[in-house]
Order: C-alpha cells, then structure tokens, then sequence
C-alpha cells in the first residue's frame, strides 16, 4: 500500500498543522457505484438514466452470454447474500469500535502534547524567578564588599597592635637596663663608702666615739627622767 | 488550459488521440501516472475518518471483473455434461 497520498512541502512552507482527515469518504451508491457516475448522466437522462443504462447492460450481457450463469453465478449469489447480511448486522459495532480506538490514538497524543506544553510553562515560570532574582545581585556584592572591608580592617588594627606591642617592650628594655646600672652603681658606691669609712675608724677613735656616746646618752637620760 | 496539463475528465472526446500524445508513457511515467490515480482514490475513500464498505467493496467488485475478463476463455467453454 502506497503511503504517498498528503503531497508535502510542495506548496510554500505554511506553518499551520496538516489539515484534518476528510470526515465521510466519496459518496457512494449500493456500495459499488460512485455518486459522480449518477450526477454526471443527470443533465441528459434526469434520475433514472443510470439504472436504465444498468438494466439494459445487464440484460445485454446475459442475453449476449458475455456473463454466464454457471454454478458460479450461484456460489456468488449466496456469498455476496452473507457479505450483505453480516455487514447490515454488525456494521455500526464494527464502526464504533474502530472509532474508540482511533479516540486513543488521538486522546494519548494530546495527553503528551499537553504535558509537554505544561512542561514548558513550569519551565518559563523558573525562568522568570531566576531572572527575578538576579536583580538581587546588588545586594549580594553590598554584603560581600562590607565583609571584605571589614577583614581589611580587623587585619591592620591586628597588625597595628602588634607594631605598638613590639616597639613598647624595645623601649622597656632600654628603661630597664638604665634602671638596673643605676642601681649598680648605687649599691656599688654605698658599698664602697661604707668599707672606706669602716676601715678609716681607728681603734682609738673607736673607743673616744663609744665614750662620748655613752656620756650623750645619760646626759639625754637625765634630761628624760627630768621630763618624765 | 493547454491539453497536456488538463485531466482526463476535462479532456473532450475529439481530442483523446491528441491527449494521449503529450503524456508520459515511459516506465516511470507510467508509475507516476498509476501512484497518482492510487493516491487519488486512497485519499477520496479509505484515508477518511468514518468511511463504510464502499471503499474496499469497489477494489473487489474491479478485480472480480478484471478476473472474470482474464478467464472469459475458459468460462465461456462451458462442456455439454456439466450443463445436463
């Protein structure tokens, strides 16, 4: 069976959708004999010109023998009376049945052309959000760029304290190395005047200063009793 | 229109001879000439959403024809005996 019957792209490229299937075929009469035959003998022979035409062929051919009544003729006779029977009888189920089926067909491909549409709105309507979102990004960098000079910041007061620390125990260290000479040579002279002083008292002097003192302190116990 | 682009149904019956002379009668046009009548018929009968016996009933009713053509020979040859 040839396939070839919708002729494509032959015509300019329209971007609308096939046309629809034709709903009933041609027109036909009995079953064998197409509508046109009758309007086409209509205008000379009115409405029963063609069943005259059939009438008298069909005695022609019998009376001629062109068609010979045989054990065929019967055999036809009785199968063409079951053909018309059984096609009278279960003709509409017939019809119904393949009509459901061609519903599937057409219900299953809407059924995904809908998903797909449905598929791509949700797909548009995330599309809109992102978009709606990037118009945050000022913000972002706003938060990013106070992180930033805030690290900065924190990093040299950081680095800050440490210069001052430093530089304070240089300076420390140089106080207290004059402290402590200072304190050496303190000690060291006290230490030396004392030795000098002590090996400078004599024997003798030793003994007069013992006496005086001696003599101070009853001249000053007696001026103390006297007080008392 | 011109005579070669016209249908067989337009073409008047004086001027057959002539129509039958501008067409195509190589192998391939001949295919042609035979998918476009196929298609032609294909589309007007069986390639419908609702369509009912006409459409294989007249392929049958033409081959039973074109078969009792081909054997006349044979049938019209009918012996004495069978008939008694």
């Amino acid at each position: 069976v040839l396939h070839t019957t919708r002729p494509l792209h032959t015509t300019q490229q329209c971007s609308a959708p096939l046309p629809p299937l034709p709903e009933k075929g041609g027109e036909v009469r009995y079953g064998l004999i197409p509508e046109e035959f009758f309007q086409f003998l209509y205008p000379k022979t009115g409405v029963t010109g063609p069943y005259m035409l059939g009438t008298g062929l069909l005695l022609y051919l019998l009376s001629k023998e062109i068609y010979v009544v045989n054990h065929e003729t019967v055999a036809a006779a009785c199968i063409l009376t079951v053909i018309i029977y059984g096609v009278k009888k279960y003709g509409s189920d017939v019809a119904a049945f393949a009509d459901k089926l061609n519903e599937e067909k057409v219900a299953k491909a809407l059924a995904v052309k809908n998903e797909a549409i449905k598929d791509l709105e949700t797909a548009i309507e995330q599309e809109k959000k992102e978009q709606w979102r990037v118009e945050g990004r000022s913000y972002l960098f706003d938060a990013k760029r106070n992180n930033i000079a805030m690290l900065l910041e924190t990093n040299y007061r950081e680095r800050l304290l440490t210069v001052y620390n430093e530089v304070k125990k240089r300076l420390d260290y140089q106080v207290a190395m004059q402290n402590l000479k200072r304190q050496k040579e303190q000690d060291h002279m006290i230490q030396w005047v004392e030795k000098n002083v002590v090996q400078s008292i004599t024997p003798q002097q030793q003994k007069e200063s013992i006496a005086k003192c001696i003599l101070d302190l009853k001249a000053l116990s007696k001026s103390a009793q006297a007080a008392v | 229109g011109p005579l070669s682009e016209r249908r067989l149904m337009d073409v008047r019956l004086g001027e057959l001879p002539a129509w039958l002379a501008t067409c195509d009668l190589s192998p391939q046009g001949l295919l042609g000439g035979v998918q476009k009548a196929w298609s032609s018929y294909y589309d007007k009968y069986i390639n419908v959403k609702r369509g009912g016996p006409a459409g294989i009933s007249m392929l049958l009713a033409g081959y039973c024809l074109l078969s009792y053509g081909w054997n006349y020979q044979h049938i019209s040859k009918i012996s004495f005996l069978a008939s008694v």
